[in-house]
């Protein structure tokens, strides 16, 4: 407002006569997709370039006539700018909106056109849907229903094209189907920069094709089937496996590195068929790297924990945590939590910790190279959950020097692990022979070996809870599949023990609890419902750990606080 | 006496005329360009805005207005592209100038070049002329070493050198941002507009421009006339001699320079007229991808008034007031040998081939009506074909990303348009039994 002649902050355009306010240069895809309605597109994604080449997307613009002399619009009868339309529909995706101007999304027209470039994309597609594991989520099913002729005029011969070629060791292609879009291409080319998809060929018979002598192999490439349009390029981890409308999609988060990638895990009936990326334009964009789509395959892992076990025999669970109860009671008793903790875990281990006046509380470091894009330097997704409630004070590291020296030193007798492996974290045969260890733990490890109470948990995927990642973002996560038949949810083992111990029964196992304690307790929580915490999570205020430093390096949407880098320097 | 004239092949079919340097020099070659150094670059873009050059490639846009829309304040080196790649059916006049008289090629380049503040000058000579990219290779290196291209051009301290770059053998190189992409080691899939205009964001996302081998050649004898004694060549708006080609059923085809003839004058003076005991039924006025234009209609001129086919003038304006453009100046005459059908079949079996396969509509829709056009030659046709045909065919023009899909629908609509009759006919003689809609949708 200050400059008379400045750009314009907000400008006002005319979809389908609703008057909308946007800023300058405004996609007009995204923008109806803010409104709550549909432009069909193919080739447009909002994380690539524009390339333009489906024409699904085609609308009529216009704008105010001007007059050549005057330089003034052009009035109607009723004192209204007259606007002009183009002769010939425009592509919306590469259309960048401008002051006044008027998009017509559902002429007739527009329709004609969406009609025609179905019946163009139809002709020489096998419309195999019957056995295609795009069906469901596919968009040529979709707008074919929506937008379509319903029938086809084609009687010729259809162009044959390579099948089930294998573009790499996760990714499967199907020629025939392919619709030419170039997502795929372009995802290689602008996200991963690995550009070995491209086309060979010309006119109809184009062919999606790898470059000789390589493969899509890269640690992203499933992200090309998330968003082939058709069904191409096929996952070949789940293709066939699971019809994607029997699919129960759940919000969660990937536990692979301190990213913090949103997701959505797929399920039917208690098991997990795939996973894939949920956007989050502050975090992960649309995408996941292919290792953390592999997670769920813990879930069955030959050494997954099922049975309570005193002194390696089976027990049932309420023995077991009244012999867990029984060592919490003695003196010295030192606790290791693990950066795979949810915030919910972490506060009630520390609480568990403070009833049992803890002489020690650690977390193990988990830290390696990340890839500078979605995996981070630090394979724990939620140390920072840790450092908030206070659970710890500074970073882990990869070995428990502390405990280590605590139990040469004898100041230890009994030691409580959750989720991690002593004997791979610095703490060596002849000082576990000196100490009891109670291991709450979903998987089997050198711990749960020797451990004298064992208690089995939960995976990610088997319940709730909030992960505080790289950006001090936090981030909820809900409970997918149910756990295996027996198996206590750890808030339950935990608030259970913490309930023994204090004598108060009135705890409640769930995140919706914790959080109506926590939100109370902690400056940074404040306000924070576990119910209303959005999908794609809240940032928190970390001034007070600018200081730590910090092991991950740069990565999408992250720049470490220069002050972590100097420290680490 | 029906004549042509021959301005920029004045001298290129004289006998003993070679393509070397010498030839070039001995009528006056490279002075237009020595006029041209001593000038300001504003001077002579304003020069060509006033002779109302007109591009030879095919749209007719303005050459001085496309040199006035090139963004000269982002810093960024302008550059500037000669299109040889003369790939439209029944175009060969490019050909002509690059074999006979490659300097006056160069010259034009260089004053354009020079005019606009180009960096670096490409010429794009397609795959299936390599004797040209010969001739003009050699010619550019005889005119370095007079000083006429390279370093300090006539000591005036502008440079500017010339690469010859020879395309893979694709029609949508002659497309200019196709061009670009082939340029720049590319799929030669043309750029969407906005934002990728070539003025701003072309040869490297670089201002470039992108002229005719034609155009350029009158650039040179622009500056040597001056911009208003070549305003004064041909009909208002049509400024300038064309170069047309003619081919197909005439006893003289060829390519003839022309002012400001008629159709009458052209194909009977000129040309000779139909071969013995055959009558012109429609002519092909501007390359393959044009509209048809058939002898027995009645046309108008451009200022409205109702003419004969052989009254049609030929010029930009003469052939668009008919209801065709003049396109790149291919004129393919048909006779009543000529089966329409299959002439149609040609054309599009053609431009199935070349289109790029980047978007929709042209890459599937021209696939299809060539199968349906082979079907009907074949004898397979149904009555239905014929409005599924134009009915397809219109949805292709305009809504692709460059201008190749009027190039389906153009032919295919205006043919059907103008002999139905022949099409309707052809459907009636269905001898393969191939089944329509309709049949196909009863139960058996």
């Amino acid at each position: 407002m200050s400059a008379g002649k400045g750009v314009e902050d907000r400008i006002d355009v005319f979809i389908d006569g609703e008057k909308v306010s946007c800023p300058p240069g405004t996609n007009l895809i995204d923008l109806v997709a803010g409104m709550g309605k549909e432009i069909p597109h193919y080739c447009y994604h909002p994380k690539l370039s524009v390339s333009g080449n489906c024409r699904m997307c085609l609308v009529e613009l216009g704008t105010p006539a001007i007059n050549r002399e005057t330089g003034k619009p052009v009035l109607d009868e009723k004192g209204a700018p007259k606007i002009m339309f183009f002769p010939n529909p425009a592509i919306a995706c590469a259309t960048r909106l401008t002051s006044g101007m008027h998009v017509k999304t559902q002429s007739a027209k527009v329709k004609e056109c969406r009609k025609a470039v179905l019946e163009f994309l139809l002709i020489n597609h096998p419309l195999d849907c019957p056995i295609c594991d795009q069906a469901g989520e596919c968009l040529l099913q979709e707008f074919a229903t929506d937008y379509g002729r319903g029938y086809s005029r084609f009687i010729e011969d259809k162009v044959v094209k390579p099948k089930r070629t294998v573009l790499g060791p996760r990714v499967m292609l199907d020629d025939e189907r392919c619709i030419l879009c170039s997502r795929c291409i372009r995802f290689c080319q602008e996200v991963v920069e690995d550009d070995v998809l491209g086309f060979v060929d010309r006119g109809t018979y184009t062919t999606l094709s790898c470059y000789p002598g390589k493969q899509l192999e890269n640690n992203y490439s499933l992200n090309t089937v998330d968003i082939c349009p058709v069904g191409a390029l096929t996952s070949r981890d789940f293709r066939f496996r699971m019809r994607v409308w029997f699919l129960k999609e759940t919000p969660s988060i990937c536990t692979e590195s301190s990213v913090g990638v949103n997701t959505l895990v797929g399920s039917r009936e208690g098991k997990v068929y795939r996973i894939t990326p949920r956007r989050n334009d502050e975090v992960n964009d649309t995408w996941m790297p292919d290792s953390g789509r592999a997670l769920y395959n813990r879930i069955d892992a030959k050494n997954r924990l099922l049975k309570f076990r005193v002194n390696r025999l089976p027990v049932r669970p309420e023995e077991a945590l009244q012999e867990a109860l029984r060592r919490l009671q003695g003196e010295k008793v030192a606790f290791v939590g693990s950066g795979q903790s949810s915030v919910e875990e972490h506060f009630l281990f520390d609480c568990l910790s403070r009833a049992a006046r803890s002489v020690l509380n650690c977390l193990v470091g988990r830290t390696r190279e990340g890839d500078g894009f979605l995996i981070s330097n630090d394979a724990n997704p939620n140390v920072r959950g840790a450092l908030c409630l206070g659970f710890i004070d500074t970073l882990p590291g990869a070995e428990l020097t502390g405990l280590a020296e605590k139990i040469n030193r004898g100041q230890v007798n009994t030691v409580v692990v959750h989720n991690e492996d002593l004997t791979t974290a610095g703490i060596g045969p002849g000082q576990l022979e000196k100490v009891e260890v109670v291991y709450l733990g979903s998987h089997g490890n050198g711990t749960a070996e020797i451990a004298s109470v064992v208690i089995p948990t939960l995976t990610v995927f088997e319940k709730s809870g909030t992960f505080i990642n790289q950006q001090f973002r936090l981030q909820k996560f809900l409970q997918a599949i149910p756990g295996p038949p027996g198996v206590l949810d750890d808030l339950v083992t935990i608030s259970r023990l913490l309930n023994l111990l204090d004598g108060d029964e009135d705890r409640l196992a769930t995140p919706e609890a914790v959080w109506s304690v926590l939100s109370g307790k902690l400056k940074c929580f404040e306000g924070i419902a576990f119910d209303t915490l959005p999908e794609t999570g809240v940032p928190l205020d970390a001034s007070a750990f600018r200081s730590l430093p910090f092991c991950e390096g740069a990565s999408l949407h992250f720049e470490p606080e220069t002050e972590s880098v100097e420290a680490r320097a | 006496m029906t004549a042509e004239r021959k301005i920029l092949l004045r001298h290129a079919d004289e006998p003993y005329y070679s393509p070397g340097i010498s030839s070039y020099l001995a009528y006056g070659g490279y002075e237009g360009l020595k006029k041209a150094l001593k000038r300001k670059p504003e001077d002579l873009r304003q020069e060509v805005l006033r002779s109302g050059l007109r591009g030879r490639g095919g749209a007719g846009f303005s050459c001085g207005l496309k040199w006035s829309l090139v963004e000269r304040k982002s810093g960024k080196p302008i550059y500037l592209i000669c299109n040889c790649d003369e790939s439209e059916p029944g175009t060969f006049k490019d050909r002509q100038l690059a074999h006979k008289d490659p300097h006056q090629v160069i010259e034009g380049m260089m004053i354009a070049a020079y005019a606009n503040d180009v960096v670096q000058a490409f010429i794009y000579i397609r795959e299936e002329m390599p004797l040209g990219a010969k001739i003009l290779q050699r010619a550019i290196e005889e005119a370095r070493a007079m000083g006429f291209v390279g370093g300090d051009i006539c000591h005036s301290g502008y440079s500017c050198d010339i690469v010859v770059h020879r395309g893979a053998g694709a029609y949508i190189c002659g497309e200019e941002t196709g061009l670009i992409e082939s340029m720049e080691g590319k799929r030669p899939y043309p750029r969407i507009k906005p934002p990728y205009f070539p003025a701003v964001l072309g040869l490297y996302q670089c201002p470039t421009i992108v002229n005719n081998v034609e155009t350029l050649c009158n650039i040179a004898h622009i500056v040597r006339m001056g911009g208003e004694a070549y305003a004064e060549i041909g009909r208002h708006g049509n400024t300038g001699t064309r170069i047309w080609c003619v081919s197909g059923k005439v006893r003289n085809p060829g390519y003839f320079e022309l002012e400001t003839l008629t159709m009458r004058e052209l194909l009977y003076d000129l040309c000779g007229g139909p071969l013995p005991g055959r009558k012109l039924v429609g002519i092909i006025p501007g390359g393959a991808s044009m509209k048809i234009l058939k002898v027995d209609d009645n046309f108008r001129n451009r200022d409205g008034r109702a003419i004969t086919f052989d009254d049609i003038i030929i010029d930009f304006d003469g052939i668009q007031a008919a209801g065709s453009m003049s396109g790149s100046a291919g004129m393919i005459v048909l006779d009543d040998s000529v089966n329409i059908v299959e002439a149609l079949a040609n054309i599009i079996a053609f431009f199935a081939h070349e289109t790029c396969g980047q978007c929709t509509p042209c890459r599937e829709g021209s696939y299809w009506a060539r199968k349906i056009l082979a079907r009907m030659c074949s004898g397979g046709a149904r009555e239905e074909d014929v409005a599924l045909l134009y009915d397809l065919a219109g949805n292709i023009g305009g809504r692709t990303v460059c201008p190749m899909g009027y190039s389906i629908t153009w032919p295919v609509q205006s043919y059907i348009g103008k002999f139905r009759d022949q099409f309707e006919a052809n459907a009636k003689s269905n001898t393969c039994g191939v089944e329509s809609f309709a049949e196909r949708l009863i139960e058996k």
